[in-house]
C-alpha cells in the first residue's frame, strides 16, 4: 500500500472511531432532487446501506473533520485531556471520500461533525466549505448533515443551513447541572442560541419558499438533538420532559438518546465495564414513538409517582395496565385515537382497522390476519358488545401472562444469569 | 375446473384473466406455462399472450382502484410467488364485482394478500435501494449485480435513474439472467446483455478491468464498516434481522 493510501486508512479510522457516538443516521426528510443532472437525489426515504454487528444503521459516512478538541468535556472520548491518537482530514479528503463512497451506493452522503479546534468560527467555517464545495463544484443532491458548533457566528449557520439538509446541536446532558459537571466549557444557553436560530430560520425560509418558488431549501429535513444517558443520575421522567421541551419549543425533528458507553478515565462516570443501558435507551425511544406518533403526552407515561420506565414491559403496555379503566375497546367502534392506544396495535393495523369496517364488523379472525399482536390484543378488545374479554384479569395478572409468552430479546444477551434457571 | 396457462409475462396474465371473463368461466385457475403440473380433473387452456385485451382489463382496473393499488398489483406479480396468479384473479373478480373502490376491505382474504404481497416485495425494492453495490469496472462504468428474491430490478431502476443520472451504470440480475444499463449521455435505460461465458463469473463482465481506485475504496468502506462498529453494543441477533446472511454475498462490507 503506499503511504498516501496508509495515511488516509489511518485517519478513517480514528475519524469514523470518533464520530460513532454520535447515533443520528437519519437520511430521510429532505426535498433536495437532481434537477441539474448532478450526483445524487435526497427526495426519497432514508436508506440504511448497512448495519454494523450491533444492529445500528449505516445511512451515512458519519466522520469527524478532526478529533483535535480545545474542549475538556468527561463524556467525549475526544476530550483533550485523553491521551489518544489525532487526525485530521483535509477539506479536499473529506469531498472525495463522500464522492466516491456516494457512488458505489454505500452511503446516502455525509455527517460531519467535528473537534472544536482554535475556535467555533474557525471550526464551523471549515464543515461549511465543505458542504459548499460538495454542493456547488460536485453538484452533490445526497444528504448533508452538519453539526452546528456552539458560539458560531449567525452568516456561518446561515451558510451551512443553505447546503446542509440537517443540522444539529448537541443538548448532551438532560439537565444543565449534569452538563455544568462534565462539560466546564459548556453551558445549556449557548446550546438553545443556535437551536432557536435554527428553528426561526427554518420557519421562515419555509413560510417564504410557499409563497416564493424561488426560495432556496434551508435545512429542509430539519434539525436533531442527542443526549447522553446513564451516564448522570436523570430519572427517565427528566430525561422525557427535556425531549418534550425540545420537541416543543424547537421543533426538532428528532431527539436522540445515546446510552452512555464507559470509556474510562473519570470518577464521576461509570467505569469500563460497566454494560451501556440498552434496555433502558430501547424504552426511551418507545416513549419517544409514543409522544410522536401515538398520541401521548409526555406525562401521561412518566410522572412524578412514576418517574422511571418499566423495564419489563413497553410503555404502551405500561400505560394500559396502569389505566384499565380505558379499556375493553370495541374495535369496530372506538375512534382511531383510542385503537391506537391498544397494546400490540400499531399505526399500520390501525390504520387498516378503520379502513376495513367500514366494508363489514371486523371479527377476531380477521384482526389476527391483519397481524395485530394477538398476545396483548386479546386482554383490551372486544369485536363487539356481546364479546367477553379474554378472562377478567388484574393488572397484575395481565402482565404476567403477556411476560410468560415471550422471552424478552434482551434476557439472553445482557443477563446472562438467568439462564441459569 | 380450467387450468388458464399464460407465459409468465404481465401482458399474458392479463391476457389470461380477459380470457376468463370471456369464457365466464367459473372455476378458473391461472397458472405460468413453466409451472404446470397435469391435474386429473381439470380442463388445460393455452392463453394466447395479446396487448389489446390485456390492456382492456388493465384500463377498467384503472379505473377501479387507486394509482397505488394498481402498482400493487404489478408488484405482486413480481414477488414471483406460486398461485399469486389466482390471488390477483380474485382480486380482479372482486375489483368488477362491486360497485365502489373494495382495496380498503382488509376484512376480505384477496384484497389483504395483495396489500401484504405488495409490502413484502416493496421491503425487498427497499433493501436492494440499499444493498446494491457499485463497482468501477473502468471508463466511469459502474457494474451491481443483484440476486433478488423477488423479480424487483424493475421497480428500482427509476431510483437509480435519479439518484446517478451523471454515471453509466448497470444493475443486472444473475438469478433471472438480465440487467439494466443507464447510459448518460442518452440518459436513457435499456436492457443489458452480458456474455459471462469467458470469465465464469458474474461478478463482473469479461474482459473489462477493475479502475485503479476500486480497490482502495472498497478497502476503505470496509474499514470504515469496521471502525463504526461499537463492540460493546455487539448484538448479532439484531445484525443479521437487518442484513441476512443471503444478501451478503455481493456486499463489500460482508463478502
Amino acid at each position: 500500500m503506499k503511504t498516501s493510501e496508509s495515511r488516509i486508512h489511518e485517519k478513517l479510522g480514528i475519524l469514523a472511531d470518533a464520530a460513532k457516538y454520535d447515533v443520528s443516521c437519519a437520511s430521510s426528510g429532505s426535498k433536495r432532487k437532481n434537477d441539474n443532472k448532478g450526483l445524487g437525489d435526497s427526495t426519497g426515504m432514508g436508506i440504511c446501506h448497512s448495519y454494523t454487528e450491533d444492529g445500528r444503521c449505516v445511512s451515512l459516512l458519519k466522520i469527524l473533520l478532526t478529533n483535535y478538541c480545545i474542549f475538556d468535556c468527561a463524556y467525549c472520548v475526544s476530550r483533550k485531556s485523553n491521551d489518544i491518537k489525532r487526525a485530521a482530514f483535509t477539506i479536499e479528503e473529506v469531498v472525495e471520500l463522500t464522492i466516491n463512497f456516494y457512488r458505489r451506493n454505500y452511503i446516502e452522503g455525509l455527517f460531519l461533525s467535528s473537534g472544536i479546534f482554535k475556535n467555533a468560527d474557525f471550526t464551523m467555517e471549515r464543515l461549511v466549505t465543505i458542504a459548499r464545495k460538495l454542493r456547488t463544484e460536485h453538484h452533490f443532491n445526497g444528504y448533508i448533515h452538519l453539526k452546528t458548533i456552539p458560539g458560531a457566528s449567525e452568516a456561518l449557520m446561515k451558510e451551512a443551513g443553505l447546503y446542509a439538509d440537517r443540522l444539529s446541536v448537541n443538548i448532551e446532558l438532560p439537565t444543565e447541572a449534569s452538563l455544568k459537571t462534565l462539560a466546564p466549557d459548556k453551558n445549556y444557553e449557548e446550546i438553545f442560541t443556535p437551536m432557536s436560530y435554527l428553528s426561526e430560520a427554518i420557519t421562515e425560509y419555509k413560510a417564504e419558499k410557499a409563497l416564493i418558488k424561488s426560495t432556496p431549501l434551508f435545512a429542509p429535513a430539519g434539525q436533531s438533538t442527542q443526549m447522553v444517558i446513564g451516564a448522570t443520575p436523570e430519572s427517565d421522567k427528566d430525561i422525557m420532559f427535556q425531549a418534550n421541551t425540545l420537541y416543543q419549543q424547537f421543533s426538532m425533528k428528532r431527539v436522540y438518546y445515546s446510552g452512555y458507553i464507559p470509556i474510562g478515565g473519570d470518577e464521576r462516570l461509570p467505569g469500563i465495564g460497566t454494560p451501556p443501558p440498552l434496555i433502558r435507551e430501547h424504552r426511551l425511544y418507545q416513549t419517544d414513538w409514543l409522544m410522536r406518533f401515538y398520541g401521548f403526552k409526555v406525562n401521561e407515561i412518566v410522572s412524578d409517582e412514576h418517574p422511571n420506565l418499566d423495564v419489563d414491559v413497553d410503555p404502551k403496555l405500561s400505560w394500559a395496565l396502569r389505566n384499565l379503566q380505558e379499556f375493553p375497546v370495541d374495535i369496530n367502534t372506538a375512534d382511531y385515537a383510542m385503537i391506537l392506544r391498544v397494546p400490540g396495535i400499531g399505526v399500520g393495523s390501525a390504520q387498516k382497522i378503520i379502513a376495513a369496517r367500514k366494508f363489514g364488523k371486523l371479527d377476531w379472525h380477521q384482526l389476527k390476519k391483519i397481524g395485530v399482536a394477538m398476545n396483548r390484543v386479546k386482554h383490551f378488545v372486544v369485536c363487539s358488545k356481546q364479546d367477553v374479554l379474554f378472562g377478567d384479569l388484574t393488572p397484575g395478572a395481565i402482565r404476567h401472562h403477556i411476560l410468560s409468552l415471550g422471552k424478552s430479546k434482551y434476557t439472553a444477551s445482557y443477563s446472562p444469569q438467568l439462564s441459569l434457571f | 375446473m380450467t387450468q388458464f396457462i399464460y407465459d409468465g409475462t404481465y401482458t399474458g396474465l392479463f391476457s389470461a384473466i380477459f380470457e376468463v371473463y370471456e369464457r365466464r368461466c367459473e372455476d378458473a385457475t391461472i397458472i405460468k406455462g413453466q409451472n404446470l403440473q397435469a391435474l386429473v380433473f381439470s380442463e388445460n387452456m393455452e392463453v394466447c399472450t395479446d396487448p389489446a385485451k390485456a390492456e382492456r382489463v388493465l384500463k377498467g382496473l384503472r379505473k377501479k382502484v387507486s394509482p397505488e393499488c394498481f402498482a400493487n398489483i404489478y408488484s405482486c406479480y413480481l414477488s414471483e410467488i406460486r398461485g399469486m396468479e389466482n390471488t390477483i384473479l380474485k382480486f380482479v373478480q372482486y375489483v368488477f364485482a362491486s360497485r365502489k373502490n373494495i382495496e380498503d376491505n382488509y376484512g376480505n382474504a384477496a384484497v389483504l394478500d395483495i396489500a401484504q404481497t405488495a409490502r413484502k416485495v416493496g421491503r425487498e425494492k427497499h433493501r436492494f435501494e440499499a444493498f446494491v453495490r457499485f463497482e468501477n469496472i473502468g471508463d466511469r462504468l459502474f457494474y451491481a449485480p443483484i440476486d433478488p428474491d423477488y423479480n424487483i430490478l424493475p421497480l428500482i431502476v427509476p431510483h437509480f435513474r435519479r439518484r446517478y443520472a451523471d454515471q453509466d451504470w448497470i444493475i443486472y440480475d444473475t438469478k433471472r439472467k438480465y440487467g439494466v444499463h443507464y447510459d448518460q449521455a442518452t440518459e436513457q435505460v435499456h436492457e443489458a446483455v452480458i456474455d459471462f461465458t469467458a470469465s465464469g463469473t458474474d461478478l463482473a463482465p469479461t474482459g473489462i478491468s477493475f479502475d485503479p481506485d476500486e480497490t482502495l475504496y472498497q478497502e476503505l468502506w470496509k474499514n470504515y464498516f469496521k471502525s463504526t462498529n461499537i463492540p460493546m453494543r455487539r448484538n448479532m441477533k439484531l445484525h443479521l434481522q437487518h442484513v441476512p446472511k443471503r444478501y451478503w454475498k455481493y456486499l463489500v462490507e460482508k463478502k
